[in-house]
C-alpha cells in the first residue's frame, strides 16, 4: 500500500470529521487548497461557487439528495400542494353582511392586502367598517369584517398575516359593528 | 454424454430456461452446450451498458429479440449523479440495429434516449413491439411521434417516470388507425393534453389492451368513456381524479367502474377529491396492487377507501394514512406483501402528519406475507425495528428512511445498531437493505455476519470507520450492489476488499474519504474493474494522492475504461498518472 494512504493521521482524521455545516479554515486542510471544498459535506454541494466567507452554514433542508424522495415525486407533490392551496381555499368566498337579503361571492385572490379587501368589501356593501387596529379591532365602525377560518373558527379580518388569511379564509362575514365588539379583544 | 443428444433436442430443452442465471449456468458445462445456448438465446439483460460493449454481445448471442438495459446508478434518482455523466443508449441502439433486424423489446432504465434513438428504433427493427423507459431523459414528444408512426405492430410502450421534453400532446394522434396492437401503454409522465378523441378511438380499437395510464390532464369526467371502451382493462392509472362535485359525473364513473371486471390494479389520483373515491368500490375487493402515493386525500376518507380493497397485496401510500390508517390497513388486507409510504413533506423537519414506528410495526405484526417495506417516517426505536424483525422473518426487502439523518432511537437515544441487527438476524432471506438513523460501525457487523442473502445495500450517514465498511465487503457473500453516501469510509477497507468488487455489479461512494490515491491503486491493480472518480471541482493541484475523491462509482466490465466520459469523470487506471500531470500541466496555462 502506497505511504500517502495512511490514514491514521490528523489530516485524514478531520477529513472523516462529518459536518453539515461549512468547515472552518483547518491548518491541515491548507494542503488542499485549491481544493477548499474537498472536505465539505453533502450540505456545500447545493452551490459549488460558493465561497467559505460569504456563506452561512446551509439549513439541514438542502442536503443533496436526502430525503431520498426522487424528483419526479417532489415536483408533482409541489405541484398538487400549490394547487389545493388555491382550489380548497382562499378563491371564492362567499361574503354575507348582516341584514342584507343575499349574500355576494368574492375572490380574494384577487386583492393584494387587506387595505384593497376592506375597500372593495365597503365599495360593494356600501358600509364602512374603518380602520382595524391589533387592540381595537373596528371597534368604532358601524360593520366588522369577520371570516371562517379552515378550522371552522369565526376570526376578525386582520388578525393574521395577508398570505395565511388568504389560504385559510371559507367565508367572510360583514357583522354589525355592536355584536363585533367582543372579537376585538386577546 | 453431451453429444448423444441432438441439438434441436438440447435446444429445445434450454428453450424452458428463462432466467439469465440457468442459461449462464448451462453455458458453462462445455463448448457445446455454450455453442448452442448462444444461438437461442433470446433475451440479454445488462445490468450495467458500461459493463459489457454492444460488440461482445452480438458476437456472442447473434438472435436476440429482447434487451435490457440499465445505465446511471440508483443515487442518480436523488441527484447525486451530476448532469452529462452518461448513460447514452444512441450507440447501443445504432449496433442492435445492424444486428438484430428482428428485435422486438428494448428495455430501458436510467438511461439518456433521445429522439435519434427512438426514431431509429421506430425504423430499424420489422417487428417492433416493446418500449419500457424507466426514469430516462433526453427525449421530447417528437421521438413518440416516431415511435407510434412507425411500429406497426406495437404492443407495449411504457414511458415509466422518465423526464420528457413535452412539446406538445400530438404525438399520440401519430398512431395509425390500423395499429390495433396496443397491450400497455403508460403515458403518465407526460405533462401535456393529448387529443382525447385520438385516445378514445386508440384505446376502441384495441381490443387486447390491459395497461392503461393516463397522464394527468386526462379529466376525471372523461374518463368513463374510456373506460366503457376498455372494460377489459386490468391495470387503470387515471388522469386527475378530480372534479366539481357533480352527482351525474359520478355515476357515470360509478357505472364505468362496475363494467371492469377484470381490474387488478390502480394508480394515478392526482388532485384527488376524496368524494369521488366511493365510485370505485364496485372495483375494490378485486384490486390487489393500489399506486396513492401521489394522492393526497387524508383520512379517514384514505383509509376508508385502502379498507376496501380485501385483497391488496401491493399498496404505496403517502404519509397521510398515519398510523391509525396502517393499523386498519393491517386488520382488512391480510394478503398484503408490499408496503411503501411516502412523505408528504419530507423537507419539513416537524411532522405534519402522526404517522410513526407504530404503523409499522402494526402492519408487521397484521400482515403475515409482508415482504417488501419502504417506509419514510421521523421517528424510530431499537425495540420497534425488533418487533418487526420477529413479526416477519420473511422480509425480503426492507429500506427505512428517518428523515433526519443520524436520529438516534427516540426513547433511548441509542444509535438503532440493535434494531437492525435484528432485522439481518431474523430475516435470513433478506436481499435488500436500506439503512437510515444513528448507525455505528456495530451495525457492519452483525450486517456481515448475518446478512448473507443481502444483494443491495445502502447507506447514508452512517458508521464510524473503515471496519464498518470492512465487515460488509468481507462478510456479504451475496452483496452485488453497494451505495454510500456521507459515511467515513476511507481507503483502508476499500484496498483490503479489492477483489470482492469483481464479484459485485457495482460500489458508489460519495462524500466519503477515499482518496485519489486509493482510487488510482486500484484501478491499477484490478484492471476488470472500472474506477471511475467524480469530481465536479476538477483535479487537485496540489497533494492529490490524499485529497478524497467527491464521488467514486467502482464497477467490474469487460469492455475497458468508457471513452464517453465527461470532463469531471476519470477512470483511475494505470494511464491516470500521465492523464493527472497533463491536466495540471494544461492547467498551469
Amino acid at each position: 500500500m502506497e505511504k500517502g494512504v495512511a490514514y491514521d493521521n490528523d489530516m485524514n482524521l478531520k477529513a472523516t470529521e462529518l459536518r453539515l455545516g461549512l468547515p472552518g479554515t483547518d491548518e491541515s486542510q491548507k494542503e488542499c487548497s485549491s481544493f477548499v471544498k474537498s472536505n465539505k459535506r453533502s450540505s456545500e454541494e447545493m452551490d459549488s461557487s460558493c465561497n467559505e466567507e460569504e456563506c452561512a452554514p446551509a439549513p439541514k433542508a438542502l442536503v443533496v439528495g436526502w430525503p431520498p424522495v426522487r424528483s419526479y415525486r417532489k415536483n408533482v407533490l409541489q405541484q398538487q400542494q400549490k394547487k389545493s392551496d388555491s382550489d380548497v381555499s382562499g378563491m371564492y368566498v362567499k361574503v354575507s353582511m348582516d341584514g342584507a337579503p343575499y349574500l355576494r361571492k368574492i375572490d380574494i385572490k384577487v386583492y393584494k392586502n387587506y387595505p384593497d379587501l376592506l375597500i372593495a368589501l365597503e365599495n360593494m356593501f356600501k358600509c364602512s367598517m374603518g380602520v382595524y387596529s391589533e387592540r381595537e379591532g373596528y371597534n368604532g365602525s358601524e360593520y366588522a369584517p369577520t371570516y371562517e377560518d379552515k378550522d371552522g373558527d369565526w376570526m376578525l379580518v386582520g388578525d393574521v398575516p395577508w398570505d395565511m388569511f388568504v389560504t385559510s379564509c371559507k367565508r367572510l362575514r360583514i357583522m354589525k359593528g355592536s355584536e363585533a365588539k367582543g372579537l376585538g379583544c386577546q | 454424454m453431451a453429444q448423444s443428444f441432438p441439438e434441436d433436442v438440447l435446444e429445445h430443452v434450454f428453450s424452458f430456461l428463462n432466467y439469465d442465471k440457468d442459461r449462464n449456468a448451462v453455458s458453462l458445462v462445455c463448448k457445446s452446450w455454450y455453442e448452442i445456448e448462444r444461438l437461442c438465446r433470446r433475451r440479454i439483460f445488462i445490468g450495467n451498458c458500461y459493463a459489457v460493449s454492444s460488440e461482445i454481445v452480438i458476437r456472442r448471442f447473434p438472435d436476440v429479440r429482447a434487451v435490457e438495459l440499465k445505465g446511471k446508478p440508483h443515487f442518480a434518482d436523488f441527484n447525486l449523479v451530476p448532469e452529462g455523466w452518461g448513460g447514452y443508449v444512441y450507440p447501443w441502439i445504432v449496433s442492435l440495429a445492424r444486428a438484430y433486424p428482428w428485435l422486438e423489446e428494448i428495455k430501458l432504465k436510467r438511461m439518456v434516449v433521445t429522439d435519434e434513438s427512438l426514431e431509429l428504433i421506430s425504423k430499424s427493427f420489422k417487428n417492433y413491439k416493446v418500449l419500457v423507459l424507466l426514469s430516462c431523459e433526453g427525449f421530447t414528444t417528437d421521438g413518440l411521434a416516431s415511435i407510434a408512426a412507425n411500429c406497426r405492430n406495437l404492443r407495449e410502450l411504457d414511458l415509466g417516470e422518465s423526464e420528457v421534453e413535452d412539446l406538445s400532446g400530438h404525438w399520440l394522434s401519430h398512431f395509425p388507425d390500423n395499429c390495433t396492437s396496443l397491450v400497455s401503454l403508460n403515458i403518465s409522465c407526460l405533462g401535456s393534453e393529448v387529443s382525447f378523441c385520438a385516445l378514445e378511438r386508440l384505446v376502441a380499437r384495441c381490443p387486447n389492451l390491459k395497461t392503461l395510464r393516463l397522464n394527468r390532464a386526462v379529466p376525471l369526467e372523461k374518463l368513463p368513456n374510456l373506460l366503457c371502451r376498455a372494460p377489459q382493462l386490468v391495470e387503470l392509472g387515471t388522469g386527475a381524479y378530480s372534479a366539481e362535485i357533480q352527482s351525474d359525473i359520478f355515476s357515470n364513473l360509478a357505472e364505468a367502474f362496475l363494467g371492469c371486471k377484470q381490474l387488478k390494479g390502480l394508480s394515478g389520483f392526482w388532485d384527488v377529491v376524496p368524494a369521488y373515491l366511493p365510485a370505485m368500490y364496485s372495483v375494490c375487493s378485486r384490486i390487489t396492487s393500489l399506486n396513492l402515493s401521489y394522492a393526497t386525500a387524508q383520512n379517514p376518507d384514505l383509509v376508508h377507501f385502502v379498507s376496501q380493497c380485501s385483497n391488496l397485496q401491493r399498496l404505496w401510500v403517502l404519509d397521510y394514512i398515519e398510523d391509525t390508517g396502517l393499523e386498519a390497513l393491517a386488520a382488512s388486507c391480510k394478503d398484503l406483501h408490499e408496503l411503501r409510504v411516502f412523505p408528504s413533506d419530507p423537507f419539513d423537519a416537524e411532522a405534519n402528519v402522526s404517522l410513526t414506528e407504530q404503523g409499522l410495526v402494526a402492519v408487521s405484526e397484521g400482515c403475515p406475507k409482508l415482504q417488501s417495506v419502504l417506509y419514510f417516517c421521523r421517528q424510530m426505536s431499537n425495540a420497534a425495528l425488533v418487533a418487526i424483525a420477529r413479526n416477519r422473518p420473511n422480509m425480503i426487502r426492507f429500506r427505512l428512511c428517518i428523515i433526519e439523518p443520524r436520529a438516534p432511537d427516540y426513547l433511548t437515544l441509542e444509535p438503532l445498531d440493535t434494531g437492525f441487527g435484528a432485522i439481518v438476524e431474523n430475516c435470513k432471506e433478506l436481499r435488500r437493505l436500506s439503512m437510515s438513523g444513528l448507525l455505528t460501525d456495530r451495525v457492519f457487523e452483525y450486517i456481515g455476519t448475518h446478512a448473507k442473502k443481502l444483494e443491495m445495500l445502502s447507506i447514508a450517514f452512517a458508521g464510524d470507520s473503515d471496519s464498518g465498511l470492512h465487515h460488509v465487503l468481507s462478510g456479504c457473500e451475496s452483496l452485488r450492489k453497494l451505495e454510500i453516501r456521507d459515511c467515513p469510509f476511507g481507503d483502508k477497507a476499500l484496498l483490503a476488499n479489492a477483489t470482492k468488487l469483481e464479484t459485485m455489479r457495482s460500489l458508489w461512494m460519495s462524500s466519503c474519504s477515499v482518496s485519489f490515491g486509493a482510487c488510482k491503486l486500484l484501478g491499477q491493480k484490478m484492471p476488470r474493474l472500472n474506477v471511475e472518480v467524480i469530481n465536479e471541482r476538477g483535479l487537485p493541484d496540489s497533494r492529490p494522492e490524499s485529497c478524497p475523491v467527491e464521488k467514486l462509482y467502482v464497477y467490474r466490465t469487460i469492455a475497458g475504461p468508457r471513452v464517453d466520459m465527461p470532463g469531471f469523470v476519470w477512470t483511475m487506471d494505470e494511464h491516470v498518472s500521465s492523464r493527472l500531470s497533463r491536466v495540471t500541466e494544461r492547467r498551469g496555462d
